[in-house]
């Protein structure tokens, strides 16, 4: 199985990932897509890293994990505290920075 | 399993999972539940760790489920549970031609993409894994040696953005007190100063044929105590009506006579029906 099978799909999941950000309204999807282009770029590190023969990909992808967990955490404590001031998860409605 | 010999077996796990994870994201933008978003991510997710376990990452494979479709998922449904789990999408679009130019954009952006990496990347020999995982003696270890050493500074500095972020989490997620906690002395004056109802509620009335908490009680002269109620069933009327021909009966049998004859029992004002429940 060549590697490269790998990084397209890592580029069909960063692509749909991209239209979840693009297309949908609810913060928490939108959160969630990022995530899958978080983990698409994962995948297509653990295959550079099987390309390249040595193990500094692996270890860039634990690291981009570590830097998800924590993005994950804070954003989805922002989007609680928005929740509570504005009982609604739609990105459309923060708009007080537009004026 | 080398990288350069293709296997039946590794182009099986590899056909299967991408369906799957590919099936998991467009479901994630499909679905307009919240919920069922999160459930095709966590499809996804578990589909990319067997995808890294079949690339001779075995460690990040493990990472992989036990950080994302683990603690990452699981936060995610936690919040989608305070925030409410009905809220779905709005289909209003807000920009006219935001949702097709989207797509448009983004399925461009992945032409471009996937022809770029495919054409920078067909004819490169891969190398395979075999050599580098076996140098320490596993997996585990090659990474372990990477991340003592070469990425020690990286690695501590991440140690601190993760307690950083959690620190981040309590501070925005912590909700200000605006007046004093009120205390049991406080609590225990009001009930019984201002004269309205200072014992505690009657309990709701549980009979052999009901016992749910939408039945009322019945005060000793046999009229219906709604206060018996919970307030939010009574406010949206969902009080089950006596069945006042039970009680007849029951208390004409506690009188000792034989209160109705076979066939002549009268029809109870239908207990089985409640505005809330659909027949």
């Amino acid at each position: 199985m060549n590697p490269e099978n790998y990084v397209i799909l890592a580029a069909v999941l960063f692509t749909i990932g991209t239209v979840g950000v693009l297309v949908r309204r609810n913060a928490i999807v939108v959160f969630m897509s990022i995530e899958l282009m978080l983990n698409a770029a994962n995948l297509a590190f653990v295959a550079f890293a099987r390309m390249q023969g040595n193990l500094d990909g692996q270890v860039i992808a634990f690291f981009v994990m570590v830097v998800a967990a924590a993005e994950v955490v804070v954003g989805l404590a922002i989007i609680v505290a928005i929740y509570r001031s504005r009982r609604s998860a739609s990105i459309d409605e923060p708009n007080l920075l537009k004026y | 399993m080398t990288a350069t010999e293709p296997s039946f077996a590794e182009a099986a796990v590899f056909w299967v999972c991408a369906i799957l994870s590919v099936a998991g994201g467009l479901g994630l933008i499909l679905s307009r539940r919240a919920v069922h978003s999160a459930l095709w991510v966590a499809l996804t997710m578990i589909s990319l760790a067997i995808l890294y376990l079949a690339n001779a990452a075995p460690f990040l494979g493990m990472v992989q489920i036990i950080v994302y479709t683990g603690a990452v998922m699981m936060l995610f449904l936690f919040v989608l549970m305070v925030v409410g789990v009905d809220s779905s999408d709005s289909l209003v679009e807000t920009l006219r031609g935001q949702r097709v130019a989207g797509i448009l954009l983004a399925v461009g952006f992945g032409i471009l993409i996937i022809w770029g990496i495919g054409s920078a990347l067909s004819g490169v020999p891969a190398v395979g894994l075999d050599a580098a995982n076996a140098e320490y003696g596993g997996n585990v270890e090659g990474i372990a040696r990477l991340l003592f050493s070469e990425y020690l500074l990286a690695f501590e500095v991440v140690a601190g953005l993760l307690i950083t972020a959690a620190l981040g989490a309590l501070v925005l997620a912590h909700r200000e007190r605006w007046q004093p906690r009120r205390t049991q002395r406080q609590i225990s004056q009001d009930r019984i100063l201002t004269g309205t109802h200072p014992a505690p509620l009657p309990a709701p009335g549980v009979y052999a044929r009901h016992n749910a908490v939408d039945t009322p009680g019945l005060l000793p002269d046999g009229s219906v105590a709604e206060i018996s109620v919970p307030g939010p069933l009574r406010a949206r009327g969902d009080l089950r009506p006596i069945d006042t021909a039970a009680i007849a009966e029951t208390k004409a049998l506690a009188a000792g006579e034989a209160a109705f004859g076979p066939g002549e029992h009268p029809v109870a004002d239908d207990p089985g029906t409640s505005p809330g429940e659909p027949r």
